[in-house]
């Protein structure tokens, strides 16, 4: 009974935080001593759709940004994780920290670097050099997820797939990605959401010209209007909240999460 | 791992052995191709401009000046031992609880393990945000301490955010890792085989020490890799610190960020030595972690 209790009370300190959110978003002047408001608007949900507060727009780059980082990194990830998972090499264990570093090691001093080289490509504040700089954090992890998925995978199906006539892509699409499903999700939500809420990347490369919805949010705070950033707040929640129920399930595939544990 | 090498497999079987292991250089080289050029490139460019070889205002003399001024920067100790104080205490304080937090879910059913994972895709501004509007002192809390008549005005509250001892910062990141933590964990508590505790129960070992000699064991290798990970985000983190925490000394990503977009160009030499030095600390503890794992697999082989 007391586990349940002690479970009861963590999961109630964890909802603490969005308590004020969700009251602010529907509030209208709240001063301190109150303890609920004494006026309720949607005011601050209406101002969202305002163009004005660049709420959309933050949302639309967010989502183009995340997504793409997400495709590519699966596509350099699946070979990757392949590898590590399934063929011993020499120099495999430093090859793999050297694919962590980036999650480890401040990228403070590479961003300099990289921002250096961006201005002369043109790419300094665009979108694609912000998904470029967003590739440094979640290629690891979907490397990491994928490699562990793979490490207990049995190729004899693969074999066998082709022994009996299937082409590679067949092969693949048939056999190999069912199979390897669980960790893709698990990889592809780990991505989704590293480029999703990234903060400094965006700002350091995005030069005040991207955007993403953490933009916006940042934006809003110096302002204080605490209503409309409430709403903000909630609103890019939203997306990370719903993939991570749809990926529910995935998450407790031990194989895939246990990547992240091993590094 | 590599249980590929030791299968029979009857195509390849021919094949010899540097093949497979060119195969996987090759598919390696995306990825390593990618982090190198970015990650490993971006260093060396900012290397070469906090030396003078590069540099927004042209090449200019070669000279360690930068680091010179970096580590006599007034603010370099302070701002290091901030980021060392909140990552160390963060860090050690958000392991031992999700450790416990991990058992405690263990057995518990799927929605429980959901519900304790909220935080997971949580943004962390949207995180900095909450414990604002919660722990600040017109805050929720605040306010609810005013209504129970503990506090007569919100002066009276004890100040959690921007405050000395980054209690905010602390919190905000025990808030988001413990659920992070965690979950790595018991996915390393599913895989363990529970016959080894099952065993050491019968042969008379108490709870205690069935958790201590049997169980935590074969959860080390899990936590070490997770808290190397939590460590080094949260020593580089700058958005919660900028917003939740001390003002005066400020931490090292800060400070680096501060001397960066200073309005002097002169002093961006400065802010890039500033930024490797940050990096080499976590490489530091890169180093640190890998000779911890090399010599507990050591210690494993010896016996």
């Amino acid at each position: 009974m007391t586990r349940n209790t002690l479970i009861v009370f963590v999961i109630l300190v964890l909802f603490l935080p969005f308590f004020p959110l969700l009251i602010w978003s529907f509030a209208k002047g709240w001063v301190f001593p109150q303890l609920i408001p004494e006026q309720w608007t949607l005011q601050h949900w209406a101002q969202l759709l305002l163009p004005t507060s660049r709420v959309i727009e933050g949302l639309l780059q967010s989502l183009a940004i995340a997504l793409t980082t997400t495709v590519l990194s699966l596509l350099v990830g699946l070979p990757a994780g392949r590898a590590i998972g399934l063929i011993e090499f020499p120099g495999k264990e430093a090859l793999k920290l050297f694919l962590l570093t980036p999650i480890i090691v401040s990228p403070l001093a590479t961003l300099m670097g990289i921002q250096f080289m961006l201005i002369r490509l043109g790419l300094n504040g665009t979108i694609l050099g912000v998904i470029l700089v967003h590739l440094m954090p979640t290629i690891p992890y979907m490397t990491l997820v994928l490699s562990s998925v793979f490490a207990n995978f049995d190729t004899g199906y693969e074999t066998q797939a082709r022994s009996l006539g299937a082409s590679p892509i067949q092969v693949f699409s048939q056999v190999t990605l069912p199979l390897i499903a669980p960790g893709v999700v698990v990889g592809a939500l780990f991505a989704f959401l590293i480029s999703w809420n990234e903060f400094l990347l965006t700002f350091f490369v995005g030069a005040g010209r991207v955007f993403t919805l953490p933009m916006v949010l940042f934006t809003l705070l110096q302002g204080g209007n605490n209503g409309l950033v409430a709403a903000v707040a909630i609103t890019s929640i939203v997306p990370g909240l719903l993939f991570l129920l749809l990926a529910s399930k995935a998450l407790e595939n031990e194989a895939a999460l246990g990547g992240v544990g091993n590094v | 791992m590599g249980t590929g090498v030791v299968r029979p497999q009857p195509i390849r079987a021919t094949r010899p052995q540097f093949f497979r292991q060119w195969r996987a250089y090759l598919l390696l080289l995306p990825a390593v191709g990618i982090i190198g050029l970015l990650f490993g490139g971006g260093l060396v460019l900012a290397f070469l401009q906090s030396i003078g070889a590069i540099g927004i205002l042209g090449a200019g003399r070669i000279s360690l000046d930068a680091y010179w001024a970096a580590f006599t920067n007034p603010e370099f100790l302070r701002s290091l031992g901030l980021s060392l104080y909140i990552a160390i205490v963060a860090t050690g304080l958000s392991t031992i609880l999700s450790v416990g937090l991990a058992l405690l879910l263990r057995s518990a059913g799927r929605w429980a393990s959901l519900a304790c994972q909220i935080t997971l895709p949580i943004p962390h501004l949207v995180g900095i945000v909450g414990i604002l509007l919660l722990l600040s002192p017109s805050g929720l809390i605040s306010r609810g301490f005013y209504n129970l008549g503990w506090i007569q005005s919100d002066q009276d509250f004890p100040l959690l955010v921007n405050d000395t001892a980054n209690i905010g910062v602390l919190l905000h990141f025990l808030w988001k890792e413990i659920p992070f933590v965690t979950l790595i964990l018991l996915a390393v508590l599913r895989s363990i085989n529970p016959a080894y505790e099952m065993q050491a129960r019968v042969l008379g070992a108490s709870r205690w020490q069935c958790f201590w000699n049997v169980t935590l064991p074969m959860m080390k290798s899990g936590i070490l890799s997770a808290s190397l990970i939590v460590f080094g985000y949260i020593f580089a983190s700058f958005e919660v610190p900028f917003l939740l925490g001390s003002t005066r000394p400020r931490t090292l990503p800060i400070l680096v960020y501060r001397a960066f977009t200073d309005t002097d160009l002169t002093r961006r030499p400065e802010a890039i030595a500033l930024g490797i030095i940050l990096s080499l600390f976590s490489i530091l503890v890169i180093a640190f972690y890998s000779w911890l794992i090399s010599r507990d697999h050591k210690s494993i082989q010896g016996v």
